[in-house]
Protein backbone atom coordinates (compact mmCIF):
# COMPACT_ATOMS: atom_id res chain seq x y z
CA UNK A 1 0.00 0.00 0.00
CA UNK A 2 1.43 3.42 -0.87
CA UNK A 3 2.35 5.54 2.08
CA UNK A 4 0.09 8.46 1.16
CA UNK A 5 -3.10 6.52 1.79
CA UNK A 6 -1.58 4.72 4.73
CA UNK A 7 -0.83 7.85 6.67
CA UNK A 8 -2.97 8.36 9.69
CA UNK A 9 -5.94 10.66 9.67
CA UNK A 10 -5.45 14.40 9.97
CA UNK A 11 -6.25 15.94 13.31
CA UNK A 12 -8.27 19.04 13.99
CA UNK A 13 -6.40 20.36 17.01
CA UNK A 14 -3.28 19.04 18.69
CA UNK A 15 0.30 18.10 17.90
CA UNK A 16 2.00 16.09 15.19
CA UNK A 17 5.41 14.69 16.03
CA UNK A 18 7.00 13.38 12.86
CA UNK A 19 10.36 11.90 11.83
CA UNK A 20 10.77 9.99 15.05
CA UNK A 21 13.47 7.31 14.76
CA UNK A 22 11.97 3.88 14.16
CA UNK A 23 11.20 2.16 17.45
CA UNK A 24 11.18 5.32 19.56
CA UNK A 25 7.52 6.43 19.46
CA UNK A 26 6.41 4.27 22.35
CA UNK A 27 9.24 5.59 24.49
CA UNK A 28 8.17 9.13 23.73
CA UNK A 29 4.61 8.30 24.75
CA UNK A 30 5.95 6.91 28.00
CA UNK A 31 8.20 9.92 28.46
CA UNK A 32 5.24 12.29 28.08
CA UNK A 33 3.12 10.05 30.27
CA UNK A 34 0.62 9.61 27.41
CA UNK A 35 0.13 5.88 27.61
CA UNK A 36 -3.18 6.50 29.31
CA UNK A 37 -4.07 9.63 27.32
CA UNK A 38 -7.87 10.03 27.42
CA UNK A 39 -8.17 11.62 23.95
CA UNK A 40 -7.25 10.22 20.57
CA UNK A 41 -3.56 9.52 20.11
CA UNK A 42 -2.58 8.03 16.79
CA UNK A 43 0.74 6.25 16.65
CA UNK A 44 2.38 5.16 13.43
CA UNK A 45 5.20 2.67 13.64
CA UNK A 46 7.69 1.75 10.91
CA UNK A 47 6.16 4.13 8.37
CA UNK A 48 8.03 4.53 5.10
CA UNK A 49 10.02 7.77 4.96
CA UNK A 50 12.09 9.33 2.22
CA UNK A 51 14.69 10.81 4.53
CA UNK A 52 14.97 8.03 7.07
CA UNK A 53 13.70 4.83 5.36
CA UNK A 54 11.46 3.98 8.30
CA UNK A 55 10.10 6.32 10.91
CA UNK A 56 7.58 6.59 13.71
CA UNK A 57 4.92 9.25 14.01
CA UNK A 58 2.64 10.47 16.78
CA UNK A 59 -0.52 12.56 16.49
CA UNK A 60 -2.10 13.85 19.65
CA UNK A 61 -5.63 15.14 19.54
CA UNK A 62 -6.26 18.20 21.75
CA UNK A 63 -2.81 18.27 23.25
CA UNK A 64 -0.23 20.96 22.49
CA UNK A 65 3.32 19.96 23.30
CA UNK A 66 5.24 22.56 25.29
CA UNK A 67 8.73 23.80 24.47
CA UNK A 68 10.02 21.96 27.52
CA UNK A 69 8.46 18.69 26.45
CA UNK A 70 9.87 19.24 22.98
CA UNK A 71 13.37 19.47 24.46
CA UNK A 72 12.84 16.21 26.30
CA UNK A 73 11.70 14.54 23.09
CA UNK A 74 14.79 15.90 21.35
CA UNK A 75 16.99 13.81 23.63
CA UNK A 76 15.56 10.68 21.98
CA UNK A 77 14.59 12.03 18.60
CA UNK A 78 16.98 14.85 17.68
CA UNK A 79 15.69 15.03 14.10
CA UNK A 80 11.97 14.91 14.90
CA UNK A 81 9.69 17.66 13.66
CA UNK A 82 6.85 18.95 15.77
CA UNK A 83 3.89 20.95 14.62
CA UNK A 84 1.01 22.42 16.57
CA UNK A 85 -2.28 22.06 14.71
CA UNK A 86 -5.33 24.25 15.15
CA UNK A 87 -8.38 23.82 12.98
CA UNK A 88 -6.53 21.42 10.65
CA UNK A 89 -3.74 23.93 9.95
CA UNK A 90 -0.19 24.04 11.20
CA UNK A 91 -0.04 27.19 13.27
CA UNK A 92 3.38 26.67 14.78
CA UNK A 93 6.43 24.51 14.29
CA UNK A 94 8.33 23.87 17.47
CA UNK A 95 12.05 24.12 16.82
CA UNK A 96 13.92 21.20 18.29
CA UNK A 97 16.89 21.99 20.42
CA UNK A 98 18.70 19.42 22.50
CA UNK A 99 18.78 20.91 26.00
CA UNK A 100 21.94 21.25 28.10
CA UNK A 101 20.27 19.54 31.04
CA UNK A 102 17.06 17.66 31.75
CA UNK A 103 15.58 17.88 35.18
CA UNK A 104 13.03 15.67 36.85
CA UNK A 105 12.40 13.48 33.80
CA UNK A 106 14.57 10.39 34.09
CA UNK A 107 15.52 8.25 37.06
CA UNK A 108 19.20 7.62 37.69
CA UNK A 109 19.95 3.88 37.43
CA UNK A 110 22.46 4.06 40.23
CA UNK A 111 20.59 2.84 43.30
CA UNK A 112 23.18 4.50 45.52
CA UNK A 113 22.70 7.88 43.83
CA UNK A 114 21.52 10.68 46.11
CA UNK A 115 18.64 11.37 43.69
CA UNK A 116 17.25 7.94 44.63
CA UNK A 117 17.88 8.40 48.34
CA UNK A 118 16.82 11.94 49.20
CA UNK A 119 13.55 13.63 48.30
CA UNK A 120 14.76 15.56 45.28
CA UNK A 121 14.70 15.93 41.49
CA UNK A 122 17.06 14.12 39.18
CA UNK A 123 19.22 16.17 36.84
CA UNK A 124 21.24 15.04 33.85
CA UNK A 125 23.72 16.87 31.67
CA UNK A 126 23.27 16.10 27.99
CA UNK A 127 26.55 15.29 26.31
CA UNK A 128 26.55 15.23 22.55
CA UNK A 129 29.49 13.74 20.71
CA UNK A 130 28.90 13.57 16.98
CA UNK A 131 25.58 11.85 16.50
CA UNK A 132 25.54 10.06 19.85
CA UNK A 133 23.89 11.48 22.93
CA UNK A 134 24.80 10.58 26.49
CA UNK A 135 23.27 11.66 29.76
CA UNK A 136 25.45 12.25 32.77
CA UNK A 137 23.92 12.39 36.23
CA UNK A 138 24.88 15.77 37.68
CA UNK A 139 25.12 14.21 41.15
CA UNK A 140 26.70 10.75 40.97
CA UNK A 141 28.38 11.46 37.58
CA UNK A 142 27.33 8.13 36.06
CA UNK A 143 27.10 8.23 32.30
CA UNK A 144 24.25 6.67 30.33
CA UNK A 145 23.50 6.27 26.66
CA UNK A 146 20.08 7.52 25.58
CA UNK A 147 18.97 3.90 25.08
CA UNK A 148 19.59 3.20 28.75
CA UNK A 149 17.18 5.89 29.94
CA UNK A 150 14.02 3.91 30.35
CA UNK A 151 12.68 4.99 33.70
CA UNK A 152 10.71 8.17 33.79
CA UNK A 153 9.48 10.20 36.71
CA UNK A 154 5.77 10.88 36.64
CA UNK A 155 4.30 12.82 39.50
CA UNK A 156 0.95 11.54 40.57
CA UNK B 1 50.09 37.32 41.66
CA UNK B 2 47.03 35.56 40.36
CA UNK B 3 43.74 36.20 42.07
CA UNK B 4 42.45 33.38 44.24
CA UNK B 5 39.94 31.64 41.98
CA UNK B 6 38.98 29.13 44.65
CA UNK B 7 37.73 31.52 47.31
CA UNK B 8 34.28 30.44 48.42
CA UNK B 9 34.14 27.64 45.86
CA UNK B 10 32.93 24.11 46.56
CA UNK B 11 35.44 21.31 46.03
CA UNK B 12 33.15 18.53 44.82
CA UNK B 13 34.59 16.79 41.79
CA UNK B 14 37.81 16.81 39.77
CA UNK B 15 35.58 17.33 36.75
CA UNK B 16 35.07 20.91 37.96
CA UNK B 17 38.77 21.76 37.74
CA UNK B 18 40.79 22.98 34.79
CA UNK B 19 44.48 22.29 34.40
CA UNK B 20 45.16 25.85 35.59
CA UNK B 21 43.06 25.31 38.74
CA UNK B 22 44.98 22.12 39.50
CA UNK B 23 48.40 23.69 39.00
CA UNK B 24 47.35 26.67 41.09
CA UNK B 25 46.40 24.42 44.03
CA UNK B 26 49.67 22.49 43.72
CA UNK B 27 51.65 25.75 43.75
CA UNK B 28 49.83 26.93 46.87
CA UNK B 29 50.57 23.57 48.53
CA UNK B 30 54.25 24.22 47.84
CA UNK B 31 53.90 27.67 49.32
CA UNK B 32 52.29 26.22 52.48
CA UNK B 33 55.11 23.68 52.73
CA UNK B 34 57.78 26.40 52.57
CA UNK B 35 56.18 29.01 54.80
CA UNK B 36 54.33 26.81 57.33
CA UNK B 37 51.83 29.58 58.15
CA UNK B 38 50.59 28.24 61.49
CA UNK B 39 48.18 31.10 62.31
CA UNK B 40 46.72 31.49 58.83
CA UNK B 41 43.27 30.11 59.62
CA UNK B 42 42.91 31.33 63.18
CA UNK B 43 39.33 32.36 63.85
CA UNK B 44 38.01 29.98 61.15
CA UNK B 45 35.77 27.06 62.05
CA UNK B 46 35.56 23.84 60.03
CA UNK B 47 32.62 21.45 60.25
CA UNK B 48 33.96 17.91 59.99
CA UNK B 49 30.89 15.95 58.89
CA UNK B 50 31.66 12.26 58.52
CA UNK B 51 28.39 10.49 57.79
CA UNK B 52 30.48 7.35 57.40
CA UNK B 53 33.68 6.70 59.31
CA UNK B 54 37.03 7.28 57.63
CA UNK B 55 39.58 7.85 60.33
CA UNK B 56 42.49 8.48 58.00
CA UNK B 57 40.79 11.15 55.92
CA UNK B 58 39.12 12.79 58.89
CA UNK B 59 42.35 13.08 60.88
CA UNK B 60 44.14 14.45 57.84
CA UNK B 61 41.56 17.24 57.37
CA UNK B 62 41.29 18.02 61.07
CA UNK B 63 45.08 18.12 61.46
CA UNK B 64 45.33 20.37 58.39
CA UNK B 65 42.85 22.82 59.88
CA UNK B 66 44.39 22.83 63.36
CA UNK B 67 47.97 23.09 62.08
CA UNK B 68 46.93 26.35 60.44
CA UNK B 69 45.44 27.66 63.67
CA UNK B 70 41.81 26.90 62.76
CA UNK B 71 39.17 25.17 64.83
CA UNK B 72 37.08 22.05 64.20
CA UNK B 73 33.66 20.80 65.26
CA UNK B 74 31.89 17.75 63.89
CA UNK B 75 31.09 14.09 64.08
CA UNK B 76 32.95 10.94 63.10
CA UNK B 77 30.01 8.79 62.03
CA UNK B 78 26.32 9.27 61.44
CA UNK B 79 25.04 7.13 64.31
CA UNK B 80 24.98 10.22 66.52
CA UNK B 81 23.33 12.61 64.04
CA UNK B 82 19.74 13.36 63.15
CA UNK B 83 20.30 11.67 59.77
CA UNK B 84 19.44 8.56 61.75
CA UNK B 85 16.08 10.10 62.59
CA UNK B 86 15.25 10.47 58.91
CA UNK B 87 16.36 14.05 58.34
CA UNK B 88 17.38 14.66 54.74
CA UNK B 89 20.98 15.41 53.96
CA UNK B 90 19.78 18.74 52.55
CA UNK B 91 18.31 19.84 55.88
CA UNK B 92 21.27 18.59 57.92
CA UNK B 93 23.77 20.50 55.80
CA UNK B 94 21.64 23.64 55.70
CA UNK B 95 21.73 23.78 59.50
CA UNK B 96 25.41 22.86 59.90
CA UNK B 97 26.29 25.48 57.27
CA UNK B 98 24.97 28.17 59.59
CA UNK B 99 27.49 27.24 62.28
CA UNK B 100 30.76 26.99 60.40
CA UNK B 101 32.91 28.68 57.74
CA UNK B 102 33.62 25.53 55.74
CA UNK B 103 32.24 21.98 55.68
CA UNK B 104 34.31 18.88 55.04
CA UNK B 105 31.95 16.05 54.27
CA UNK B 106 32.23 12.30 53.86
CA UNK B 107 29.07 10.39 52.95
CA UNK B 108 28.33 6.86 51.69
CA UNK B 109 25.88 8.02 48.99
CA UNK B 110 27.07 8.87 45.46
CA UNK B 111 26.41 12.50 44.55
CA UNK B 112 25.75 13.53 48.15
CA UNK B 113 28.44 16.21 48.06
CA UNK B 114 26.87 17.97 45.05
CA UNK B 115 23.52 17.77 46.79
CA UNK B 116 24.97 19.20 50.01
CA UNK B 117 26.43 22.13 48.08
CA UNK B 118 22.90 23.04 46.94
CA UNK B 119 21.74 23.26 50.54
CA UNK B 120 24.14 25.90 51.80
CA UNK B 121 26.27 28.86 50.75
CA UNK B 122 29.01 27.62 53.06
CA UNK B 123 31.68 25.97 50.90
CA UNK B 124 31.64 22.16 50.85
CA UNK B 125 34.78 20.09 50.50
CA UNK B 126 33.99 16.58 49.37
CA UNK B 127 36.02 14.08 51.40
CA UNK B 128 34.46 11.14 49.54
CA UNK B 129 30.89 10.65 48.30
CA UNK B 130 30.26 6.92 48.01
CA UNK B 131 32.10 5.49 45.03
CA UNK B 132 32.03 8.79 43.17
CA UNK B 133 34.66 11.42 43.98
CA UNK B 134 37.35 12.23 46.51
CA UNK B 135 39.03 15.26 44.97
CA UNK B 136 41.64 15.99 47.64
CA UNK B 137 42.96 12.44 47.21
CA UNK B 138 43.45 13.13 43.51
CA UNK B 139 45.05 16.51 44.21
CA UNK B 140 47.50 14.95 46.65
CA UNK B 141 48.29 12.25 44.09
CA UNK B 142 49.02 14.91 41.49
CA UNK B 143 51.09 16.89 43.98
CA UNK B 144 53.11 13.77 44.78
CA UNK B 145 53.66 12.95 41.12
CA UNK B 146 54.85 16.49 40.46
CA UNK B 147 57.04 16.54 43.55
CA UNK B 148 58.73 13.24 42.76
CA UNK B 149 59.16 13.76 39.00
CA UNK B 150 59.46 17.59 38.93
CA UNK B 151 56.71 17.76 36.29
CA UNK B 152 53.51 15.97 35.41
CA UNK B 153 53.90 16.54 31.68
CA UNK B 154 55.97 13.91 29.96
CA UNK B 155 55.63 11.10 32.48
CA UNK B 156 54.69 7.47 31.92
CA UNK B 157 52.29 6.26 34.60
CA UNK B 158 50.62 2.92 35.24
CA UNK B 159 47.43 2.56 37.24
CA UNK B 160 47.24 -0.93 38.70
CA UNK B 161 44.58 -2.96 40.50
CA UNK B 162 40.82 -2.57 40.65
CA UNK B 163 40.34 0.04 37.94
CA UNK B 164 36.67 -0.76 37.42
CA UNK B 165 35.33 0.18 40.82
CA UNK B 166 38.22 2.18 42.22
CA UNK B 167 37.20 5.82 42.32
CA UNK B 168 40.81 6.84 43.01
CA UNK B 169 41.90 5.44 39.67
CA UNK B 170 38.99 7.00 37.75
CA UNK B 171 39.52 10.39 39.19
CA UNK B 172 43.29 10.29 38.72
CA UNK B 173 42.99 9.13 35.10
CA UNK B 174 40.60 11.98 34.35
CA UNK B 175 42.80 14.56 36.04
CA UNK B 176 45.95 13.26 34.33
CA UNK B 177 44.27 13.59 30.95
CA UNK B 178 44.73 17.37 31.28
CA UNK B 179 48.45 16.71 30.96
CA UNK B 180 50.77 15.32 28.34
CA UNK B 181 51.20 11.85 29.86
CA UNK B 182 51.30 8.21 28.75
CA UNK B 183 48.88 5.97 30.68
CA UNK B 184 48.99 2.20 31.22
CA UNK B 185 45.90 0.58 32.70
CA UNK B 186 46.92 -2.70 34.34
CA UNK B 187 44.09 -4.85 35.71
CA UNK B 188 42.44 -8.25 35.40
CA UNK B 189 40.01 -8.10 32.43
CA UNK B 190 37.00 -8.14 34.75
CA UNK B 191 38.29 -5.08 36.62
CA UNK B 192 39.54 -2.93 33.74
CA UNK B 193 38.87 0.80 33.58
CA UNK B 194 35.26 1.57 32.51
CA UNK B 195 34.67 2.72 28.91
CA UNK B 196 33.47 6.18 29.92
CA UNK B 197 36.79 6.89 31.64
CA UNK B 198 38.78 5.51 28.72
CA UNK B 199 36.68 7.62 26.34
CA UNK B 200 37.34 10.71 28.42
CA UNK B 201 41.08 10.09 28.27
CA UNK B 202 40.88 9.41 24.55
CA UNK B 203 38.97 12.62 23.92
CA UNK B 204 41.87 14.51 25.48
CA UNK B 205 44.24 12.78 23.06
CA UNK B 206 46.22 11.09 25.82
CA UNK B 207 47.88 7.83 24.77
CA UNK B 208 46.95 4.78 26.79
CA UNK B 209 46.96 0.98 26.67
CA UNK B 210 45.48 -1.94 28.59
CA UNK B 211 47.55 -4.68 30.19
CA UNK B 212 47.01 -7.77 32.30
CA UNK B 213 50.53 -7.99 33.71
CA UNK B 214 52.82 -5.54 35.41
CA UNK B 215 56.15 -6.81 34.19
CA UNK B 216 55.65 -5.85 30.53
CA UNK B 217 55.50 -2.16 31.31
CA UNK B 218 57.55 -1.77 34.51
CA UNK B 219 60.79 -0.64 32.78
CA UNK B 220 58.96 2.18 31.00
CA UNK B 221 57.41 3.77 34.05
CA UNK B 222 58.06 6.96 35.98
CA UNK B 223 55.12 6.36 38.32
CA UNK B 224 53.59 3.05 39.37
CA UNK B 225 50.25 3.74 41.03
CA UNK B 226 49.06 0.66 42.91
CA UNK B 227 45.53 0.24 44.28
CA UNK B 228 43.78 -2.44 46.31
CA UNK B 229 41.92 -5.34 44.79
CA UNK B 230 39.04 -6.17 47.08
CA UNK B 231 37.89 -9.74 47.43
CA UNK B 232 34.20 -8.76 47.54
CA UNK B 233 34.42 -7.56 43.91
CA UNK B 234 34.81 -11.15 42.75
CA UNK B 235 31.91 -13.52 42.38
CA UNK B 236 34.19 -16.52 42.74
CA UNK B 237 37.07 -16.79 45.17
CA UNK B 238 39.21 -18.87 42.77
CA UNK B 239 39.40 -15.92 40.43
CA UNK B 240 40.32 -13.63 43.32
CA UNK B 241 43.06 -15.95 44.48
CA UNK B 242 44.46 -16.06 40.97
CA UNK B 243 44.64 -12.30 40.43
CA UNK B 244 45.64 -11.21 43.91
CA UNK B 245 49.17 -12.51 43.34
CA UNK B 246 49.42 -11.22 39.79
CA UNK B 247 48.87 -7.72 41.13
CA UNK B 248 51.29 -8.02 43.97
CA UNK B 249 54.57 -6.12 43.71
CA UNK B 250 57.68 -7.79 45.06
CA UNK B 251 61.28 -6.66 45.38
CA UNK B 252 62.63 -8.92 42.64
CA UNK B 253 60.39 -7.20 40.06
CA UNK B 254 62.19 -3.91 40.54
CA UNK B 255 65.46 -4.99 38.90
CA UNK B 256 64.87 -3.31 35.55
CA UNK B 257 62.96 -0.18 36.58
CA UNK B 258 64.14 3.38 36.06
CA UNK B 259 66.15 4.71 39.02
CA UNK B 260 63.71 7.62 39.32
CA UNK B 261 60.60 5.42 39.22
CA UNK B 262 58.34 5.99 42.24
CA UNK B 263 55.59 3.77 43.62
CA UNK B 264 52.40 5.37 44.94
CA UNK B 265 49.43 3.84 46.74
CA UNK B 266 46.44 5.60 48.31
CA UNK B 267 46.81 3.36 51.39
CA UNK B 268 45.86 1.37 53.31
CA UNK B 269 47.61 -1.40 51.40
CA UNK B 270 46.71 -4.98 52.07
CA UNK B 271 49.17 -7.13 50.20
CA UNK B 272 49.69 -5.25 46.94
CA UNK B 273 53.16 -4.03 47.88
CA UNK B 274 55.58 -6.29 49.67
CA UNK B 275 56.93 -4.53 52.81
CA UNK B 276 60.50 -5.28 51.68
CA UNK B 277 60.00 -2.55 49.04
CA UNK B 278 59.50 0.10 51.72
CA UNK B 279 63.26 0.50 52.22
CA UNK B 280 64.00 1.12 48.51
CA UNK B 281 64.14 4.62 47.02
CA UNK B 282 61.18 3.64 44.83
CA UNK B 283 58.74 3.56 47.75
CA UNK B 284 56.96 6.90 47.92
CA UNK B 285 53.58 6.04 49.42
CA UNK B 286 54.35 7.32 52.90
CA UNK B 287 55.46 10.70 51.53
CA UNK B 288 52.28 10.64 49.48
CA UNK B 289 50.17 10.24 52.63
CA UNK B 290 52.10 13.07 54.26
CA UNK B 291 51.43 15.30 51.26
CA UNK B 292 47.74 14.82 51.94
CA UNK B 293 48.10 17.16 54.89
CA UNK B 294 49.79 19.86 52.79
CA UNK B 295 47.29 19.67 49.95
CA UNK B 296 44.37 19.82 52.38
CA UNK B 297 45.95 22.82 54.08
CA UNK B 298 46.22 24.51 50.69
CA UNK B 299 42.63 23.71 49.76
CA UNK B 300 41.25 24.92 53.11
CA UNK B 301 43.27 28.16 52.92
CA UNK B 302 42.25 28.83 49.34
CA UNK B 303 38.54 28.16 49.81
CA UNK B 304 38.50 30.26 52.99
CA UNK B 305 40.19 33.03 51.01
CA UNK B 306 43.18 33.34 53.36
CA UNK B 307 45.91 32.80 50.80
CA UNK B 308 46.57 33.99 47.25
ZN1 LIG C 1 22.90 9.59 39.73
Amino acid sequence: MPSKTLSVAAIKNGTVIDHIPQGTALRILALLNLTSYPKIATVGLNLPSQSMKRKDLIKLEDREITQEEASQIAVFAPKATMAIIRNYAVIKKIPLRIPDTVEHVFLCHNQNCVTNKDRMSSKFRIIQTGSSIHLECVYCERMYSQDQMKNYIHDV
Amino acid sequence: MKQNILRGRDIISMADFSKEDILYILRVADQVKKSNPNRLLSGCLMGSCFFEPSTRTRLSFEAAMKRLGGDVIGFADSSTTSAKKGETLYDSIKIIGQYVDIIVMRHPVDGSARRAAEATDTPIINAGDGSNQHPTQTLLDLYTIKESQKSIDGIHIALVGDLKYGRTAHSLAQALSHFNVRLYFIAPPSLQIPPHIANHVKAKQVKFSFHEKLDDVLPKLDILYMTRIQEERFSDSMEYNRVKDVFRLTLDQLGAVRPSMRILHPLPRVREIDPSIDATPHAYYFQQAQNGLLVRQAVLSLVLGKIE
